[in-house]
């Protein structure tokens, strides 16, 4: 199977078993328009193909084209069959490596969109005692088999209003995780209010990844994150945030923000972070329900996918002026990503990844955390479910009725299943608008790979966006 | 990057070697980076 578009200029075509990815001129690109996008290719060029195309190219490129391409599909790199279906049930039985750890269902915040109503998750305001903490810490080794690297979020509600328990915990999973042969990769999300000096060397100094909450425009920012009293948080957390930053070192942090129907230009968005001096970006279309006034609806797509097309331009022109900055859903490696078996079921929430409640319930991700029906066990009481477990090992894009045949399926690896959840009321009913957007977003990403590409970028490569030369043709 | 004059190929396609050598479960959780609210795994990195 092949996805082929225009973009930006380019005319690509991805190849998507075997993840090749290809710039063509127009000869190339209007031959492939001539065959199903399953090809393969016949040995001969079809009498219709050039009669078609005769008007526009001449024969002899037309047949230059054509072994160009043939030989392409002799290398695997055209049309390559779809033959990972063998490997779908590996790893199904996989440990579990990653957790997010609700160290509060309290917010400082009441922002707009939350999907944690408000905070506590509908479930009442309350903070983790360290005792939890402790279990779910245990937890995580306990089940993490042979895992070496295990990732724990501290995430919420608010995570620095229960900091105290955050830095006892951080403190007693390193206090074993020699012994235990593990090493732990912490991770904080936060809204940014109670960040003060020492909490900020605290987060530098311990934590792997600091996930840091803003929308952008300090209007847009403010229109949904606001204190209980209504007020914004922009000119609180902005300057709190540089601070962070600044002191960052080598350690990853991604600014985070939410786009609604109400900031569709959101690359202005995107342009203030860079005006603020972060350079590690996302953005994200909003979780909610369709009904509400500020969600993303299906009419809203051609918007939002001629706002992803500007940014994606924006990015390129930035990078040519000689400035680098990432946007999360643009970066995608090419060359050294994760592997196909990592691709076939994607975040591993309910499998390798679970959350935990302050009154120490485990659901299949934080999303997850409320829904009764999808409650896995307790860590007070040492339930867990097996069987819930397998089924969300189960759900990967061959058991996703919509992703086996869909050019996306190793990039996107069946979506986000909370979702699918939420809107389609079944975790293996993809949600069409999600991968409406997914697909624009890759799109894009691919789009910049291959602007580039043209420009020999592939000099200036800090890996996350490498380009190197190919050498299966040479 | 291997150009002809038609085509540019811009990647080492790999998939399909990944797929056999693949498996190791080091990587990271996509949703712990940034997201929390959707899935792309292309942009995770590899461990190996």
């Amino acid at each position: 199977m092949i996805h082929k578009y225009r973009l930006g200029g380019y005319s690509i075509c991805l190849d998507v078993h075997s993840g090749a990815v290809h710039v063509l001129d127009d000869a190339a690109y209007e031959i492939l328009d001539c065959f199903d996008d399953n090809g393969p290719l016949p040995d001969e060029l079809p009498e219709r193909v050039t009669e078609k195309l005769s008007g526009r190219f001449d024969e002899g490129e037309i047949e230059e084209t054509w072994e160009a391409l043939l030989e392409l599909q002799g290398h695997g790199l055209l049309y390559s069959p779809d033959d990972y279906e063998q490997f779908a049930d590996m790893m199904t039985r996989a440990p579990i490596k990653s957790m997010c750890i609700n160290i509060s269902h309290d917010c400082n915040l009441r922002c707009e969109y939350c999907f944690a109503a408000k905070g506590d998750f509908g479930q009442g305001r309350c903070l983790m005692p360290l005792e939890t903490a402790k279990k779910a810490i245990d937890f995580i080794i306990a089940n993490s088999g042979t895992r070496r690297n295990l990732e724990v979020d501290f995430f919420g509600g608010e995570p620095l209003m229960n900091f105290d328990v955050v830095k006892q915990t951080v403190e007693y999973a390193r206090s074993i995780e020699k012994q235990y042969n593990k090493n732990f990769r912490f991770t904080i999300t936060t809204n940014g209010l109670l960040l003060d000096d020492d909490k900020i060397d605290y987060i530098n100094r311990e934590m792997n990844n600091a996930v840091l909450s803003l929308d952008g425009r300090k209007e847009v920012n403010d229109r949904m994150r606001v204190t209980p009293n209504g007020k914004g948080c922009y000119d609180v957390i902005v300057p709190k945030y540089q601070k962070l930053v600044a002191g960052r070192g080598d350690k990853d942090y991604y600014i985070r923000g939410t786009f609604t129907k109400y900031n569709l230009d959101f690359t202005n968005d995107i342009l203030h972070f860079r005006e603020l001096g972060f350079d590690q970006l996302s953005i994200e279309p909003v979780v909610s329900d369709p009904k509400l006034d500020y969600s993303i609806k299906d009419e809203d797509l051609p918007r939002v996918f001629e706002e992803y097309e500007r940014l994606a331009d924006t990015i390129i022109a930035s990078r040519r002026r000689g400035d680098r900055y990432n946007f999360f859903h643009f970066m995608i490696d090419l060359n050294q990503g994760p592997c196909a078996i990592k691709r076939l079921r994607g975040c591993g929430c309910g499998n390798e990844y679970v959350a935990v409640t302050p009154q120490g319930d485990i659901y299949p991700c934080h999303q997850f955390v409320g829904m009764e029906q999808f409650r896995m066990g307790n860590l007070n009481d040492g339930t867990f479910d097996t069987e819930m477990k397998l089924d969300f090992a189960k759900a990967n894009v061959y058991s996703k009725e919509n992703c086996r045949d869909c050019w996306a399926k190793f990039y996107c690896s069946g979506g986000c299943n909370a979702n699918n959840y939420q809107y389609e009321g079944d975790i293996r009913r993809s949600h069409k608008t999600s991968c409406a957007l997914e697909k624009k977003r890759l799109e894009c990403a691919i789009m910049i790979k291959a602007a580039l590409a043209e420009d020999g970028d592939a000099k200036e490569c800090d890996g996350d966006d490498c380009i190197e030369p190919c050498s299966i043709l040479k | 990057m291997k150009a002809t004059k038609h085509i540019k190929t811009l990647n080492n396609a790999n998939l399909k070697e990944s797929a056999v050598k693949g498996g190791c479960g080091e990587c990271q959780a996509s949703c712990q980076s940034a997201c929390k609210t959707s899935c792309t795994v292309a942009n995770q990195k590899c461990e190996k």
